[in-house]
């Protein structure tokens, strides 16, 4: 049988806004799965040119699949939000880089013709589902000296990642993240992030943490404008006794859920669907676990070998920003500045927050809309370090581009 | 403090035991820039199995709410105000078990008019205001949105209503002014109205929208996003809000007319409730709404202080509370699983039960008769039954293939009864054949099984006294339509044991029938009372008495159909039949009418006919009466009747039949249609003071079914 692979493209893409996991956060008394389903339901409100039946497959990634998140949550999150019983769902984990996998595991089916559209995004509630919830490692990852002890405990790596850049000192992460909360407050000014952002109805029954009964949750909770150097230089290092990681110069435990739309680009043109970024290449890679962080270098090598291209011909980056050090090793290795301009233009998920499997499409909408101001750009990338010992990158076409 | 604070204390005084309900007010930024907003959420902080309610101190929490969200709205802190409810639930209105309480006048006023006070507030802020309906909505609760300026409903709202007429009260806070006001004066009678004599009919989120009384409709996923980013729409400018012209001409008088003549149709002219509201919709006409609280405020105190809402309330108790925990039931515990029933019989009333059983149960149902051709008839009745379910979509067809699957007919009751947990027969009513038929099924079912009898008439004990297990023998009496009417008369026999009991219960329950444990007594309790009050009405037509003034004589009761219509509905026959049963067991009570028995044997099925589109005596049926010379009048007649009906429930008490006065009415709102404003029957008697008279005392205590003392 003669086939074509399909050009992909990312049509649209919404997200909750995000809020600081715990009992005092916007969504505590908020499910998980109902957070997904309202960004979904958001994404097809807004692009009422796809028919719901149309939709070829729900991928919801979470790390937790248990309680909320569980029972495969892209099916019942389908089933939720109101799309037709014949659209099928399913779960994804690849924990941070769940949403992103999400992306490019319908996007491989896209190309390859199963899918005409599909929904890819992420959900983490870990207010509800705290980080290692549930787990279980095998006791050989220790007696067998497989993993450093430290690789379970994302601050630790980050503290490891430090010591393989020893250039990389606390007072450049804590400048990279004083820099990321005026980015995105300048962003949140500039009305760039509202725009994709849905609504959601939260209800409070403790006083202790406010006004009781039902709010509206419109921006997002973690951010914190106007932080200095000088209010980021005391905190404290919990990873390490005079360590170099804080919780300022780290993305926070938050809750949030992600949606995208992901297509053919002959399904977009033919149903009118805006063609907001076209799909060049993706990679994963897998590094050692005890300095995940350092994961998206080799993730992108790989993405930019496939793509035939250079990380010189990259003008955009969405690099996600768990621990400021990780995004610094990856502009280290290419030898690009700390304050570049390509680089993380609205902020990152120091200001905004990271839960987990949500935040890789969160970096896709915040670069799309980049796309659509600077047409000078042609290519632009997203990455995402990964527990574990990964890394993950998408890189992506402007298709606003301008020509040389 | 306010005078309706006060007035609200002095009320929550009276009532400890409210459940409270707290109205939180939560501010919020509206999307679009909008502006700040003031969202009071209505919550009694206990999940939606406890819905929430308005009692004093709850309508006095929300008057402290509007308080400082009126304050917020003078001094231009907010944009607009909104009010919803906890999940699932919006409110659903006034807390019946504080109007019980309510002893005087002057504290129901007060009740009305502290709501009133409270509600009407929210229409005098500075700003615009929102009730976004998340939830079910019921009386009090729906009052107080139509108190907002504008109004959202959820689609996925189950239930919506105006119910105060169907328990004996008005629509008393807004309700009647407003909702012709908002809606037009023909929708607002059919939903205060016609839709509380329905039955109770509810609305969903839909009939809400298209009604005119929600201004948007939400999907329930995100109903309170949606509702939020409307209302900032409409502050904006961007929605503009257009409702219909409201036709106050003579469309207004029709409308009203129309809503009379439902109500007589329905109570013929017996319950107040109905007719007060139509009266304050009326005056609705003018426009002026103040004039109309107080009017709904008088017709409020009205009410409560008066008979048929005690009775209203006593009815919805009977049917919502006693229903669910039948009197003398033994403990479920002792129940016995049933995976498969028999009936015996596969003529219409055994196939009638056999479908109930099938859909309820869901288990295999085997129907035996004499022949092959019987048993091919029921079985297919049946499954023409599945296949209209089908047909009107209240089933899919895996269900119906299903529900198939599990009927069967069979010639040899060994081969079908072996393995059954339940018997039951719908054979002919005659003790020989009923006797013969338990003997041939003890045979061969299992040891354990149930064996029921549908009778109507017959002993159960006689039944079983000769079987070697007559223990297991319970009489499970249904009342026509079985589909229809939740009633069913569930009879112990002399040597019942209480395993077959609860396995008799427990199945009740499953076939969501309401289930009163009667005794082993003649006719047991609604074909006993309906037989001895349509007795007294042929004993006087027969002593003389126009046909058309006894039947006349009993309208200001405000029964379903009059006596010799019901009497054409059960079949005369079958009246006859039951009469000379009960005549052999109290002949002093029960007569034979000579005149009934010339209408059966002259093959008629009715007293009248129907020629002129109206009820007339057949000439044919005129023709055959023999009566007497001693004619009545209405009054007399009424008091003839009550009496005796008085006097037949005063012995079924003392004979135990049933456990109290209560089952008595529960057994004739549920199985003969008796309506919820006499209470089903006693406390009409007591409060006409028939009681008194008949039995010297009344059935009920006081502030049971009546004002406490």
């Amino acid at each position: 049988m003669p086939r074509t692979v399909k050009e992909v493209v990312f049509v649209d893409g919404v997200r909750t806004p995000f809020g600081k996991a715990g009992p005092k956060g916007i969504y505590h008394e908020t499910r998980a799965d109902d957070l997904v389903v309202k960004a979904i339901r958001e994404l097809l409100r807004r692009n009422p040119n796809l028919d719901p039946a149309k939709v070829d497959e729900v991928a919801i990634a979470a790390t937790t699949q248990i309680g909320d998140q569980g029972l495969t949550i892209g099916r019942t999150a389908g089933i939720l939000a109101g799309l037709p019983q014949s659209v099928p769902g399913y779960s994804i984990d690849r924990m941070c880089a769940g949403a992103l996998t999400a992306v490019t595991s319908v996007a491989g089916s896209v190309a390859f013709g199963a899918y005409d559209a599909a929904i890819a995004g992420g959900v983490e509630h870990m207010g509800r589902h705290p980080m290692g919830e549930g787990v279980d490692p095998n006791p050989r990852f220790v007696s067998e000296k497989l993993v450093d002890e430290s690789a379970l405990f994302m601050g630790m790596t980050a503290e490891n990642l430090h010591d393989r850049y020893p250039t990389i000192t606390k007072q450049r992460a804590d400048e990279y993240a004083v820099r990321s909360q005026e980015k995105a407050a300048k962003a949140y000014a500039d009305g760039k992030i509202q725009q994709d952002l849905v609504p959601v109805s939260v209800r409070n029954t403790n006083p202790d943490v406010g006004e009781t009964g039902w709010g509206l949750v419109t921006a997002d909770e973690p951010m914190r404008p106007g932080t200095t150097l000088e209010n980021l230089s005391g905190l404290k290092t919990p990873f390490r006794t005079h360590g170099r990681v804080t919780a300022g110069n780290a993305a926070g435990l938050n809750d949030g859920a992600t949606a995208s739309l992901i297509a053919s680009e002959d399904f977009a043109r033919e149903h009118d669907l805006p063609v907001k970024m076209r799909l060049v290449s993706y990679s994963f890679a897998g590094v050692e676990p005890e300095v995940m962080g350092y994961g998206p270098i080799p993730a992108t090598e790989k993405a930019l070998a496939q793509a035939g291209l250079s990380i010189e011909d990259i003008g955009l980056f969405e690099i996600n920003e768990a621990f400021a050090v990780q995004v610094l090793a990856f502009l280290e290795h290419y030898g690009i500045a700390d304050d570049d301009a390509r680089v993380n233009q609205y902020g990152g998920a120091i200001a905004f927050g990271h839960p987990l499997a949500s935040s890789g499409v969160r970096l896709m909408t915040q670069l799309a809309r980049q796309f659509e101001d600077q047409p000078q750009v042609r290519y632009g990338l997203t990455t995402m370090c990964v527990g574990f010992g990964m890394g993950a990158t998408v890189i992506w076409e402007n298709p606003h581009w301008e020509g040389k | 403090m306010s005078t309706t604070a006060e007035l609200l204390k002095g009320a929550s005084a009276l009532f400890p035991d409210e459940v409270v309900t707290q109205a939180h007010v939560r501010h919020l930024e509206l999307p679009f820039g909008a502006g700040r907003f003031a969202l009071i959420t209505l919550d009694n902080g206990l999940d939606h199995t406890k819905p929430t309610t308005f009692g004093p101190q709850s309508l006095a929490n929300l008057d402290v709410a509007i308080s400082q969200v009126e304050k917020e709205a003078a001094a231009g802190e907010i944009v607009g105000a909104g009010i919803t409810g906890k999940p699932f639930i919006f409110a659903v209105g006034a807390d019946l078990k504080g109007v019980e309480l309510l002893k005087t006048h002057e504290d129901a006023l007060a009740i009305g008019k502290g709501g009133h006070d409270v509600f009407k507030r929210l229409s005098a802020l500075a700003v615009p205001t929102f009730a976004y309906y998340n939830g079910a909505a019921m009386g009090g609760g729906v009052e107080v949105g139509l108190h907002c300026t504008y109004r959202t409903v959820s689609q996925a709202i189950p239930a919506f209503s105006l119910p105060e007429v169907f328990l004996g009260l008005v629509p008393g806070w807004g309700g009647c002014a407003l909702l012709p006001n908002l809606i037009g004066p023909e929708r607002a009678v059919s939903v205060i109205i016609e839709n509380s004599l329905n039955q109770n009919k509810q609305l969903k989120g839909k009939q809400v929208y298209e009604l005119g009384i929600a201004d948007a409709i939400f999907e329930g996923a995100d109903f309170l996003e949606q509702s939020l980013l409307w209302t900032a729409s409409v502050l904006k400018g961007e929605i503009k809000i257009e409702r219909a012209e409201i036709d106050r001409g003579e469309a207004w008088d029709q409308a009203v007319a129309k809503g009379r003549f439902i109500a007589d149709s329905k109570v013929h002219g017996a319950a107040p409730a109905a007719y007060r509201a139509l009266e304050i919709i009326e005056a609705a006409k003018s426009g002026d709404l103040q004039a109309g609280f107080d009017a709904e405020d008088k017709a409020l105190a009205d009410l409560i202080m008066g008979g048929e809402l005690r009775s209203g309330i006593y009815a919805f108790n009977l049917v919502q509370k006693r229903a669910k925990r039948p009197a003398g039931a033994p403990s479920k515990d002792l129940a016995r699983p049933v995976t498969k029933v028999g009936v015996v019989g596969a003529g219409l009333m055994a196939s009638q039960l056999a479908l109930l059983f099938l859909r309820r149960l869901e288990v295999p149902v085997v129907l035996t008769d004499i022949d092959q051709e019987r048993i091919d008839k029921g079985v297919g009745y049946v499954h023409a039954e599945i296949d209209k379910l089908l047909l009107k979509s209240r089933i899919n067809q895996d269900k119906a293939n299903r529900l198939k699957a599990l009927v069967t007919g069979s010639l040899d009751k060994a081969a079908g009864f072996s393995d059954a947990d339940f018997v039951i027969e719908a054979v002919f009513e005659e003790m020989g054949v009923k006797q013969q038929v338990f003997a041939e099924v003890e045979a061969v079912a299992p040891a354990h099984a149930i064996l029921a009898t549908n009778t109507s008439s017959l002993s159960v004990s006689e039944m079983a006294s000769k079987l070697k297990h007559p223990e297991r023998v319970v009489g499970f009496h249904f009342f026509n339509p079985v589909a229809v009417l939740p009633l069913l008369e569930i009879v112990r026999g002399e040597k019942t044991d209480d395993a077959s009991l609860a396995t008799a219960f427990g199945v009740a329950k499953k076939l969501k029938k309401t289930a009163v444990l009667v005794k082993d007594a003649p006719a047991f309790v609604v074909n006993r009372i309906l037989t001895r009050f349509m007795g007294e009405i042929q004993n006087v037509i027969d002593e003389g008495t126009p046909v058309a003034v006894a039947e006349k004589a009993v309208e200001p009761l405000g029964l379903p159909m009059s006596p010799l219509v019901l009497l054409e509905l059960v079949g005369p026959a079958i009246g006859l039949h039951v009469s000379e049963t009960l005549n052999r067991s109290f002949p002093d009570r029960f007569k034979v009418s000579p005149n009934l028995a010339a209408v059966v044997k002259a093959g008629k099925r009715g007293f009248y006919v129907y020629d002129s589109g109206k009820p007339e005596l057949d000439p044919e049926v005129a023709a055959l009466l023999k009566q007497g010379d001693v004619v009545l009048t209405e009054e007399q007649v009424r008091a003839r009747v009550l009496d005796a009906v008085a006097q037949e429930i005063g012995l079924m008490l003392d004979e135990g039949v049933v456990a109290e006065a209560q089952d008595i009415d529960l057994c004739l709102i549920t199985g003969a249609g008796w309506p919820f404003h006499l209470g089903g029957v006693t406390p009409y008697l007591d409060r006409e003071g028939v009681s008194e008279r008949v039995n010297g005392k009344p059935f009920l205590a006081p502030g049971v079914a009546s004002v406490p003392a």
